[in-house]
């Protein structure tokens, strides 16, 4: 399949560039705001145990499609259909917030959105929130110290330890999240969202500010997850480097529209993609990277 | 060109015209406003109304601007040495202008106090606090200019002192209820002293059941008081009409407390800070003009009186006369105190366990969600955190306790009306919780034995009472803006105590 078949249509059964099964399925996505269209009949689809990238240039609609994925946006057209080994789940359905807790959706933010005045560890166990609600008994049986209750915890505790090893901030642990360095931020950032035990991971430039040898580190953590945990993750970037390394499947938004759906090897040569960075002008070549 | 010291202020050069214009601008403000509300008084003459002129006080209250705000523009420009001579001088003569009768003995101390720009003491004496004020400030920016200590430095150091509070109170905490448990026994204790104290724990019973709501959730709750009032009436009512004890209608009291806090929930939930601070603000009136309004039901401002007193848990009654009185049951002497030593007791238990509840609430997964929300909303629905019901339970429970109280306060009473229920009661509440600092148990103790205790010592001041609370909370917002003991105990931790400290240092 080439890159200019993909964009033309997008139909969903296709096999996606990059292999493994679909994770998510988007249909015919469309977002307006006004007279604005941010999104045009975006179709994609992501693959579980795959890393696929959003690229494009500035105010391209990423970071719309990223919330409409996650619950903050109602899609004004379109099918979000989540692969949930139990049911599918149709995302634009969704109340916000169940995204995350029912459908397993989790994602980060483009400016850092921790709670910077807890400690790196309650982050994490806020994170999991839900779980232990429920074995707090929605809080009656907690307040009593029920030992359902303190078990439940220390294996949030243990989660939330596992995900600092791999981070590397198990000796912060109990600073205030907001003192943490930049890079590390970013880190707890993923950490907390890998809490939920998401099925589809979304990370909204997670490359963004950071150097060279964090954004090695960052490369890691996100293959570890893959590899490891064998979900979906979506991310938007345009630190190429992390782009072109990590990712199985890359899809190019320009204006609300893709231009370009393929492994890294295809949308490197696509010409629309080359058009879309560098201008009209086909001198240019060597595409993004 | 300016100067910049150690601490890397900037100090730079006086403009003498620029400092001159400003503070002529507010002389000239102060002038308009002053001219009309100072310059003129209706006195009371033979045959009508006649009005006394007072341009003196006008001068001095304009003078008193222009000096005040070049100390101010001194301050901000980090050159406190002129304040620091002039506001001690000024101290020291207005001291001994004020204590001239005694010093100089009563002739000559009249003759000096002659010179007195107004003639009421109390106006006098606060003038005299906000001169000390400005000098502390003075002496504070002196003393912070040459020790580099910064700002973030500073909260670091009341942080930590605040830690070392709350670390303390593990100790300090049985020790004061061990010494509560004996106030009533101790041979100082008297009705009046009696009476203050279940005064005091009842506010600090309101302070921590909000400090839930505004400490924990970060909800600005305004209308605290319209909960107190629903379960005080609900009491009320329900002892009148349906002649129900104390007891029973206690967790009923709680319970429509907590429903009228979840409906008020529902509407504002989408708001925040100022906007939900001002619906909640409506809602606390809301509920008072019902009560007042609705005359066939609440009596509306005649109140409701021949509210039961509560018995000693149905057992007995505290009364001289019945078939089955307290002083019988135990074989005592009949006393008036019995039962408001029983009231002691029951506030005491009631706040009791409205803080053991914080303190257990804080591990739970709701509270920690009560946080997060506080700091940001929008990653709490990213991780599948439901606002809505997080918001409502912190209302709801913060709602429940207040309805707790109140029910007590009309038993305590006899007799409640809508008058008792008034924006200040929420307003005294808020500054207990905003004084002791958002979170801190005990803060809040502190506080309200500050805000409520206090005054109920210097009674003959009462009509000041407010002008020292807004001082109190200008000089909080000044030196402390997240109040006096606040500080953030984390509620899980990796490693101990210990550790953290360490390798924080």
């Amino acid at each position: 399949m080439t890159a200019q078949a993909a964009a033309a249509g997008g139909a969903p059964d296709a096999e996606i560039p990059g292999g493994g099964a679909a994770s998510i399925t988007v249909e015919h996505l469309t977002m307006r705001f006004g007279g604005l269209i941010a999104i045009d009949d975006v179709s994609l689809q992501a693959a579980t145990g795959r890393i696929t990238a959003v690229i494009g240039p500035n105010g391209a609609g990423k970071t719309t499609v990223f919330n409409c994925l996650t619950g903050f946006y109602k899609p004004s057209v379109g099918r979000l259909i989540l692969h949930h080994p139990r049911h599918d789940y149709l995302l634009e359905r969704l109340e916000g917030y169940r995204t995350a807790q029912d459908a397993g959706v989790a994602r980060t933010f483009q400016n850092i959105r921790l709670f910077p005045r807890m400690t790196v560890l309650e982050n994490l166990i806020v994170a999991q929130h839900n779980k232990l609600m429920r074995a707090s008994g929605y809080t009656v049986l907690g307040l009593f110290g029920f030992k359902g209750y303190r078990d439940a915890e220390a294996k949030a505790v243990e989660l939330a330890r596992y995900w600092l090893d791999r981070i590397h901030l198990t000796d912060k642990a109990d600073w205030d999240a907001g003192n943490l360095p930049y890079g590390d931020q970013r880190r707890l950032e993923i950490a907390r969202a890998m809490c939920t035990e998401p099925l589809l991971l979304c990370l909204d430039e997670p490359a963004a500010g950071l150097n060279p040898r964090e954004s090695h580190e960052l490369n890691s953590l996100l293959t570890y997850i893959r590899d490891q945990h064998k979900i979906g993750v979506l991310l938007i970037e345009h630190d190429m480097s992390v782009v072109m390394h990590i990712s199985d499947h890359i899809i190019v938004l320009d204006y609300g529209r893709k231009i370009s759906d393929g492994t890294p090897e295809q949308v490197r040569n696509d010409p629309a993609v080359i058009r879309a960075y560098l201008g009209d002008d086909e001198e240019g070549g060597g595409g993004p990277s | 060109m300016s100067v910049t010291t150690a601490s890397g202020i900037d100090v730079h050069p006086l403009d003498l015209r620029a400092m001159l214009k400003e503070a002529g601008i507010t002389a000239l403000v102060i002038f308009a406003l002053a001219a009309a509300l100072v310059g003129f008084e209706t006195t009371d003459i033979p045959g009508g109304i006649g009005i006394n002129t007072r341009f003196d006080d006008v001068a001095v209250v304009v003078a008193l601007g222009f000096f005040g705000r070049i100390a101010l523009i001194l301050l901000r420009v980090h050159r406190p040495g002129p304040v620091l001579i002039g506001a001690p001088v000024l101290v020291v003569v207005m001291l001994v202008m004020l204590l001239a009768q005694s010093l100089f003995g009563p002739e000559t101390g009249a003759a000096v106090q002659r010179f007195l720009p107004f003639q009421d003491p109390v106006v006098l004496w606060g003038l005299l606090f906000v001169t000390v004020v400005i000098g502390i400030r003075a002496y504070l920016s002196r003393r912070h200019i040459a020790s580099e200590e910064s700002a973030q430095a500073r909260e670091e150091r009341l942080d930590h002192f605040a830690a070392q509070v709350q670390h303390a109170a593990r100790f300090l905490g049985p020790a004061l209820l061990a010494f509560a448990l004996l106030f009533p026994f101790l041979p100082a204790a008297n009705r009046h002293l009696l009476d203050i104290a279940i005064l005091v724990i009842t506010y600090i019973m309101l302070g921590w059941g909000l400090n839930i709501v505004v400490g924990l959730a970060g909800l600005l709750d305004l209308g605290y008081v319209a909960f107190y009032a629903v379960g005080a009436y609900s009491f009320a009512l329900l002892a009148t009409y349906l002649d129900v004890s104390f007891w029973i209608s206690l967790p009923f009291a709680g319970l429509m407390a907590a429903l009228a806090g979840v409906i008020l929930g529902f509407p504002v939930l989408r708001l925040r800070g100022d906007y939900l601070a001002i619906v909640t603000l409506g809602f606390g009136e809301m509920i008072r003009v019902i009560l007042l309004n609705w005359y066939e039901f609440t009596g509306g401002p005649d109140g409701i009186s021949g509210i039961p007193r509560p018995s000693f848990f149905g057992i007995a009654e505290f009364s001289r006369s019945s078939d089955n009185s307290f002083h019988d049951l135990f074989g005592l002497e009949y006393s008036s105190l019995q039962r408001i030593i029983f009231l002691y007791y029951l506030i005491l238990a009631m706040a009791m366990v409205v803080n053991l509840f914080s303190m257990r609430i804080r591990k739970l997964p709701i509270s920690r969600a009560w946080e997060a929300l506080r700091e940001d909303e929008t990653a709490c629905r990213s991780l599948g955190i439901n606002p809505r019901n997080t918001k409502l339970t912190a209302f709801g429970i913060g709602a429940m306790f207040a309805g707790f109280a109140g029910s007590f306060f009309a038993t305590r009473q006899g007799f409640i009306s809508p008058e008792s229920f008034t924006f200040i009661e929420s307003a005294v509440i808020l500054a207990i919780v905003v004084l002791g600092g958002f979170g801190s148990q005990i803060g809040v103790v502190v506080a309200a034995i500050l805000l409520i205790g206090m005054p109920e010592f210097f009674r003959e001041l009462q009509q000041y009472r407010m002008l020292a609370f807004g001082m109190a909370m200008v000089l909080i917002m000044l030196w402390r803006p997240a109040g006096l003991l606040a500080h953030r105990e984390p509620t899980i931790r990796l490693f101990g105590r210990g550790k953290s400290l360490e390798s924080k240092s």
